[in-house]
């Protein structure tokens, strides 16, 4: 028959021995949770894959009298088109169509973007003519320096629709 | 009795000890073989479930097409290149230069497409014997994660020719996932591993194809074979007026049931092969980001998603409608029914007619609705003043919803059914509505989308 020491120090023992198995676990699902954290950062999508090609990410498109006014000039590399509006204006329009993503190619006798996917069409400024696509085409920033048009192709805007303020217009020769 | 032996002979016997024993001990260890295979298959079935019209071995089909695609995905994988400056060249190289190399591919391509309908058609046979009532609620849903399994599958195996076809049916594909409201462009980036289809994107499907989903149906598919033995076997066929019963006699599972399992994945792999040997994997030209092909498709079983697109308001057709699908799939093993269905097709004789009724109601309203759509959904869009995402969603979607709660109240009342009958005719009917809206998109969808005779 346990004495009554005896029997404490058992429950003692008992409560040692559940508290350090519990101790156990927690120190399991930290483990656990510091694994899944790190397959998470792992997995995340990296910042820029295309670091160290800065100079690719401004493309220089060229003299400012090389595009005609009204004219839509593509650029390959850069994945854009560099539309000059009849008020002699740019505007650096993305090639992704905003619905799902196909590429949208010119039609000069119509003068409108349409893609081949889902019928979208857009006009010379990037506006949607027709559904479905949701929003405008996306633009890229342009600067023009010593009347030579460059586009920055690092991020493109996100816009719903074509506004005055979105071109960018070459100085005036005095 | 070994010095007679020669080196050959001594290493067979050690190999195999029971052959060189007298006949009786050869029986033996047939019987440890045999007790072998029965650690995979039950020792015993009811006579009754060996029946072909409970299953058309729409089951057995499934785990030969998955042993067929492991064995030649592995094949391949010797083969094949995940990088988009090699990859095309390598399956060009795969087919041209390698030795059976075309076939391998066919039968790849051929098994996972054709393992999508046989889960499908099989997902069908378990709904409509009524398989899901207890205590096979829980397998329900390991079968529709294995199928949501097997369609990841196949679309991260889409892309992996890196030609116009795969790379533009996945542009769209996860184009789609931008429609998801708050997390869509992350998960989008996620998917892509950037903002554009590229080399991440190749390497990404590359892992989940053939590491992540492989390893996923090797847990799911013996638990799912686990969870039948442990419901005690296959669902037993009965008629409507039969109780359901478990006193049904047994039959050992050797030869009764092994060798119609033989029969039915041998004429699997002959069908396999006969299609392999006459029909191509397609393969278009080399992908180029700077020209979508017009028209641009997803892949067939998307179809119906795509079809949808042209109907709805993205954010419907893409999120909202697939979620409420998916969650009343889910939900179908735990919703109180009136009575235990189980073992019997169709719930009743007169959910037979019910069903009937759905898929012939579903084949006259869904081209009347896409063609009408044509016209009607401008009508709707076209209302001043209306949102998109109004007139485009939440108009169509209700309407589609409230014709859903009409109807099941009407065809309820109409046949004094009981809620298995009424749930299993609203099921054909959407069922049956998503499998048109499908062919419409694979067969009745031409240049700009524009609807045309194939």
């Amino acid at each position: 028959m346990p004495t009554k020491a005896k029997q404490t120090k058992w429950v003692a023992e008992a409560n040692r021995r559940s508290f350090l198995s519990t101790l156990w676990l927690i120190f399991g699902g930290v483990a656990l949770a510091e694994f899944v954290a790190v397959a998470f950062a792992f997995l995340r999508p990296h910042k820029s894959k295309i670091r160290g090609e800065g100079a690719n990410l401004i493309i220089t498109a060229g003299p400012v009298e090389s595009f005609a006014p009204n004219s839509v000039t593509a650029f390959v590399r850069g994945k854009f088109y560099l539309a000059r509006l009849e008020d002699d204006g740019f505007l650096a329009l993305s090639r992704t169509c905003t619905h799902l993503g196909c590429s949208v190619p010119w039609f000069e006798k119509e003068m409108k973007f349409v893609c081949p996917c889902h019928g979208s069409s857009f006009d010379i400024t990037g506006n949607v003519i027709q559904a479905p696509a949701p929003r405008a085409l996306d633009i890229y920033p342009i600067t023009i320096e010593n009347n030579v048009v460059k586009v920055d192709i690092r991020k493109p805007i996100r816009r719903s629709s074509f506004r005055a303020e979105q071109v960018v217009y070459p100085k005036k020769k005095a | 009795m070994s010095d007679q032996l020669n080196l050959f002979q001594r290493i067979r016997y050690s190999i195999f000890p029971g052959t060189l024993q007298e006949p009786r001990y050869r029986d033996r260890y047939r019987n440890y073989f045999n007790s072998l295979i029965l650690h995979f298959r039950p020792r015993s079935v009811r006579e009754r479930t060996l029946r072909f019209t409970l299953t058309w071995g729409l089951g057995g089909i499934a785990v030969v097409l998955v042993c067929l695609l492991f064995a030649t995905g592995l094949m391949l994988k010797f083969v094949y290149q995940p990088v988009p400056d090699r990859a095309y060249e390598s399956i060009i190289h795969l087919q041209s230069d390698v030795l059976f190399g075309q076939l391998m591919r066919n039968i790849h391509h051929w098994s996972g497409n054709m393992l999508l309908v046989i889960v499908f058609l099989h997902f069908l046979r378990v709904f409509f014997t009524g398989a899901f009532h207890p205590p096979r609620q829980f397998n329900w849903i390991i079968g529709l994660a294995m199928f949501l399994a097997v369609l990841t599958s196949n679309i991260t195996g889409y892309l992996l020719p890196w030609d116009q076809l795969a790379f533009w049916a996945i542009t769209i594909c996860t184009g789609m996932l931008e429609y998801i409201p708050g997390i869509g462009e992350w998960l989008q980036r996620l998917v892509r591993g950037g903002d554009d289809i590229g080399p991440a994107t190749l390497s990404i499907f590359f892992a989940i194809h053939t590491a992540i989903i492989p390893a996923c149906l090797l847990v799911l598919m013996p638990w799912h074979f686990w969870r039948v033995r442990k419901a005690g076997g296959l669902v037993i066929p009965r008629t409507a007026d039969e109780e359901r019963g478990y006193e049904h006699e047994k039959v050992p599972a050797i030869p009764n049931l092994i060798l119609r399992e033989i029969v039915v994945a041998l004429v699997a792999i002959a069908a396999i092969l006969l299609i392999s040997d006459f029909f191509n994997a397609p393969l278009e030209a080399k992908a180029n980001p700077g020209l979508s092909p017009n028209p641009t498709k997803a892949p067939w079983y998307f179809a119906g998603i795509q079809e949808l697109l042209l109907h709805f308001h993205p954010l419907f057709a893409l999120f909202i409608i697939p979620v409420l699908m998916f969650v009343a799939l889910f939900s179908i093993p735990y919703i109180n029914y009136q009575t235990d269905t189980a073992g019997i097709w169709f719930a009743s004789p007169r959910g037979r007619r019910m069903a009937a009724a759905a898929a012939l109601i579903a084949i006259i309203i869904t081209p009347v609705g896409i063609v009408a759509d044509k016209f009607a959904i401008d009508f709707l869009a076209g209302i001043p003043g209306l949102p998109p995402v109004v007139g485009n969603g939440i108009l169509p979607a209700a309407l589609a919803l409230a014709g859903i709660i009409v109807y099941y109240w009407w065809i309820k009342k109409k046949y004094t059914a009981t809620n298995n009958e009424s749930i299993q005719s609203v099921f054909v009917l959407l069922t049956v509505a998503f499998i048109i809206l499908t062919i419409t998109g694979i067969w009745f969808r031409g240049e700009g989308m524009a609807l045309m005779w194939p």
